[in-house]
């Protein structure tokens, strides 16, 4: 099963050979079948488990998951990657944000399926031996968090939107973290956070 | 045990403000790398080997009977552990998501497959949900005993200018962003560990052990950060009890209950609603003479209690009417400051009216009655000046009604609020390690209001150690009791036993360390790593080299609140003002600015208090204009269980906030006084306030929605009638 696709949907009728070919030699592990959609054979999975494999964080993870899964899911339940959190669990509040191929995306939204053969970057992700990312560490210094639950979902927006605009306008603020909610009151803080974060990057 | 008394020689007392390397400046909390870095581990994130995914089906209908119950199916499936009815046939159910049954299986999907397959037949029963209108309510609606002071008939006929509204605030929830829930299992026969999501890890075992029909002492509870509470989370509710009775079903498995979002709004928090009618009587100078009020309101089950109005002014002559209104909505819990924000927002309108009746600034009328205030009149003077200074309130207050041209108006508005906030009773135990090293344990949480900092920065401070030397550990029922976390009492309990502790170890170490400095135990003091002699600084020892002398045993003191020594007192004092804009086109409301000044008595970390005061504020911006919990009367169901349509503010709503906390002698000598509560109560009175002062018109009701601004322009408002 190494061999993934690196996008759904763009599975070649020889990368299904493959993978069934396999399925064959290993009768218990559920492969996809083939329907032929719109003239095109499209791969169907499930409903029982099926093999996948993850890049989390630079590391590859496997795991058996039922199609039905969110990576969100995947991430905490199987991997014990607990940064990411389930609070509205529909695309919402921010607090699942990890990056995906480097761009922020709602991990309760996205099938654990789906994101194989993506680079996944999670909250645990960010630390580089042993340091706290200086956004990490702008966040403790300004206050930007308080019970915390909803901290590791905007720190990974924040870092997301300072890898595309390293000097953001407070209207790019709303649109990089209106996703994003916090029940404590963080905000000016992370407004704080946010403009330290982006003076450190500039080397201020 | 190296457990002693307090030898009674130690002060309890506050450091001089020459003495605080920590106390009161602005300390970076201990946890925030923890958290920030996802390594931080809620009750949600609990995994346990062997752990099992509990669900719970819950009822649809605001008032029904189970008339069938048919678990077999889910009983059946492949991967399900546990099936556990919590209701039977035949019972009633009195609010739409109530729990009917809760499954354990080894898979979230597999335990929600079991959910759908159980059958459930209710015989369904007339509900009432609605809370705006008492005379609809019935006997649903049950008037409490009519409160007189003074003579109030008397008074209005005195009265020269009467003011009369129609106030109140919907039903909000409380939205904890970690929902409630826990992860049990049984250890064995009669043991039993509780991982739960809780503002009282104290409590907890206690609550638990009749329902389990173990002893509390065998209960295990543990929790290393919460993810909200406000007040929702202080027991282990239905669902905790039924993840240790799953737990027991299935062999002892640890057992995880979430509740879902929808399940977290609907039935695990909810702010109760009050409404009220209100007469204000005063002289032409503004005196205020006389109050009527006849409020109503409900959280559902049980019904509310009534105000505390009029709020902090005890304007003299008052007549008070109460309606409770039972409704199938689901339970009422304490919601940070509960019925301040209400009392509040039901006075500071009403007197905000009268002002406006008698063309005056409602600065002035607030400062001109301030003296009603009692005995914090005072504070409130300084804080109202503050603030007035922040928000350049007296060059840009107008009158009612901007008269700039445009559909933008703008507005200011003000309002003062109160909390008691006394220390809890708290325990907590220090022990000074013979390398040097201090350690604190107590059963307490921290909310995220910075507990675990706040109990460092006091030992750290008193021992003359960086705070790096303490460890803090909380969480555990098995450290020395603390009381729950509620009501701003947290901090005033927990610094203040630590305070004691410390002071206690310190006279223990003084006792052994002073022979070898040639001095009194009582002429030594503890500072920048050292034991030294006061006014002596030359005869020191480092601090290890003093553990060293503890003959290679820990020293554990104790501390408790309350104890010697004045450390904690009760009443903090606050005032708030906005300013916002709103487009009576679209009516939608804008913050621009608000203003927060603040006392809490000594402040333990300034980061944390101001941090407290902007939560706060934006928490009232939340509920000031978007958040309710809607019903709908003919299903009886809430119609916005998550976050999309339960709205919370965001980063782009908030506008500009200024925090001024007090500080200084006069608010130190009061000692630590709580902040949690005070500064949510002001922020929907104020808001309210100042949309009345742009628009011309008072909004009745809260959330400050477009299209209740709109209906109040359309009828002209129920605004101040001379
Ligand atoms: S949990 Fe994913 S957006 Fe809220
Ligand atoms: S810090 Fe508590 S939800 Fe944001």
């Amino acid at each position: 099963m190494e061999k993934q696709p690196s996008k759904p949907g763009s599975l070649s009728r020889r990368d299904f050979l493959k993978v069934s070919g396999i399925t064959l030699t290993v009768p218990l592990v559920v492969g996809p079948r083939v329907l032929k959609v719109a003239g095109a054979e499209v791969k169907v999975f499930g409903p029982g488990k099926v093999p996948m494999t993850f890049t989390i964080n630079g590391k590859t993870y496997r795991a058996e998951l039922e199609p039905r899964v969110t990576l969100l899911d995947a991430l905490r339940n199987e991997f014990d990657l607990t940064g990411a959190k389930r609070v509205c669990d529909r695309g919402t509040c921010g607090a699942c944000t990890v990056l995906l191929d480097g761009k922020p995306v709602y991990a309760c939204s996205v099938l654990a399926i789906e994101a194989q053969g993506r680079a996944i970057t999670t909250v645990e992700g960010l630390m580089q031996d042993g340091k706290l990312h200086p956004i990490q560490q702008a966040f403790v210094e300004n206050d930007a968090l308080q019970c915390g639950f909803c901290t590791p979902g905007f720190v990974v927006a924040c870092k997301a939107l300072l890898d595309r605009i390293p000097n953001p306008t407070p209207e790019d603020l709303v649109a990089g973290l209106g996703g994003n909610l916090c029940r404590c009151g963080t905000y000016v803080g992370i407004r704080a956070a946010i403009a330290q974060a982006a003076r450190m990057q500039r080397g201020g | 045990m190296a457990e002693r008394e307090a030898v009674e020689m130690a002060e309890y007392k506050w450091p001089e403000p020459g003495q605080r390397r920590l106390i009161g400046k602005r300390v970076s909390r201990v946890d925030g790398p923890d958290k920030v870095s996802g390594r931080a581990k809620y009750t949600y994130d609990v995994n346990r080997p062997g752990m099992l995914a509990g669900k719970i089906l819950h009822c649809p209908h605001a008032r029904a009977r189970i008339v069938r119950l048919d678990t077999s199916a889910a009983e059946k499936m492949p991967g399900v552990k546990a099936v556990l009815p919590l209701k039977k046939v035949g019972d009633e159910i009195l609010w739409a998501g109530d729990e009917v049954v809760a499954v354990a299986a080894v898979d979230e999907p597999t335990a929600e497959d079991a959910i759908r397959a159980i059958v459930v037949e209710y015989e369904k029963l007339p509900h009432f949900v609605l809370d705006t209108d008492p005379k609809a309510a019935g006997e649903r609606a049950r008037p409490t005993a009519e409160q007189i002071e003074g003579d109030p008939d008397a008074a209005f006929r005195e009265a020269e200018v009467v003011a009369e509204g129609l106030y109140g605030m919907s039903v909000i929830t409380h939205c904890c962003l970690e929902p409630h829930g826990a992860v049990v299992e049984w250890e064995g026969e009669n043991s039993v560990l509780v991982h739960i999501s809780t503002q009282a890890v104290s409590g907890i075992a206690g609550q638990m052990a009749g329902p389990l029909g173990v002893p509390a002492g065998n209960i295990r509870v543990k929790q290393e950060h919460i993810g909200g509470g406000f007040g929702s989370k202080f027991g282990p509710d239905s669902w905790g009890i039924a993840a240790a009775r799953l737990s027991k079903m299935a062999g002892g498995r640890p057992v995880k209950i979430m509740l879902e979002r929808d399940a977290e709004l609907m039935v695990a928090g909810a702010r109760p609603s009050y409404y009220g009618r209100v007469r204000v009587g005063a002289k032409r100078d503004g005196t205020l003479i006389a109050w009527e009020s006849e409020t109503w309101g409900t959280g559902g089950i049980p019904p509310t209690s009534p105000l505390p109005l009029p709020y902090v002014l005890r304007i003299p002559n008052q007549r008070k009417r109460h309606i409770a209104i039972a409704t199938n909505s689901g339970p009422a819990r304490a919601w940070r400051a509960p019925l301040h924000p209400q009392a509040c927002l039901l006075t500071m309108a009403a007197i905000d009216d009268l002002a406006a009746a008698l063309r005056m600034d409602p600065l002035d009328l607030l400062l001109k009655n301030i003296e009603l205030a009692g005995e914090r009149a005072d504070v409130y003077r300084e804080e109202l000046q503050i603030a007035a200074e922040l928000m350049e309130w007296k060059k840009r207050w107008h009158p009612r009604g901007d008269p700039s041209p445009g559909p933008i108006k703008r507005g200011l508005g003000v309002s003062i609020h109160t909390w008691p906030g006394r220390g809890h009773a708290c325990r907590c135990d220090l022990t000074i390690h013979p390398d040097g090293s201090v350690e604190v344990k107590l059963a307490s949480q921290d909310l995220g209001t910075g507990t675990r900092t706040a109990i460092a920065i006091v030992v750290a401070d008193t021992l003359g150690l960086p705070l790096e030397a303490v460890r803090v550990r909380i969480g555990d029922n098995q450290y020395p009791p603390a009381g729950g976390s509620g009501g701003s009492t947290t901090i005033g309990g927990v610094s203040s036993a630590a305070r004691r502790a410390a002071l206690n170890a310190l006279d223990q170490f003084f006792a052994r360390v002073a022979p070898l400095l040639n001095a009194a135990p009582d002429q030594l003091e503890a500072w920048d790593g050292r034991i030294r002699v006061k006014g002596d600084p030359s005869r020191s020892i480092a601090w290890e080299q003093a553990c060293a002398r503890l003959d290679g045993m820990p020293l554990t003191v104790r501390g408790e609140n309350p104890g010697p020594g004045e450390l904690t007192t009760a009443g903090a004092a606050g005032v708030q003002m906005a300013d916002v804009s709103v487009d009576i086109e679209t009516g939608i409301v804008r913050i621009n600015k608000m203003v927060a000044v603040q006392d809490c008595g000594l402040i333990i970390n300034m980061k944390a208090a101001e941090s407290q005061c902007y939560g706060a504020m934006i928490m009232g911006i939340s509920y000031a204009l978007y958040e309710e919990k809607i019903m709908d009367p003919v299903t009886g169901r809430m119609l916005n269980p998550n976050m999309e349509f339960y709205k919370l503010a965001g980063l782009a709503d908030i506008g500009e906030l200024v925090v001024h906390m007090m500080t200084g002698e006069k608010y130190d000598r009061r000692g630590v006084i709580g902040l949690g509560e005070p500064p949510v109560v002001s922020p929907g009175a104020a808001i309210s306030n100042a949309v009345a002062n742009a628009i011309g018109v008072r909004v009745p009701f809260l959330p400050l929605t477009p299209e209740r601004v709109l209906e109040a322009l359309k009828k002209g408002g129920s605004h101040a009638r001379v």
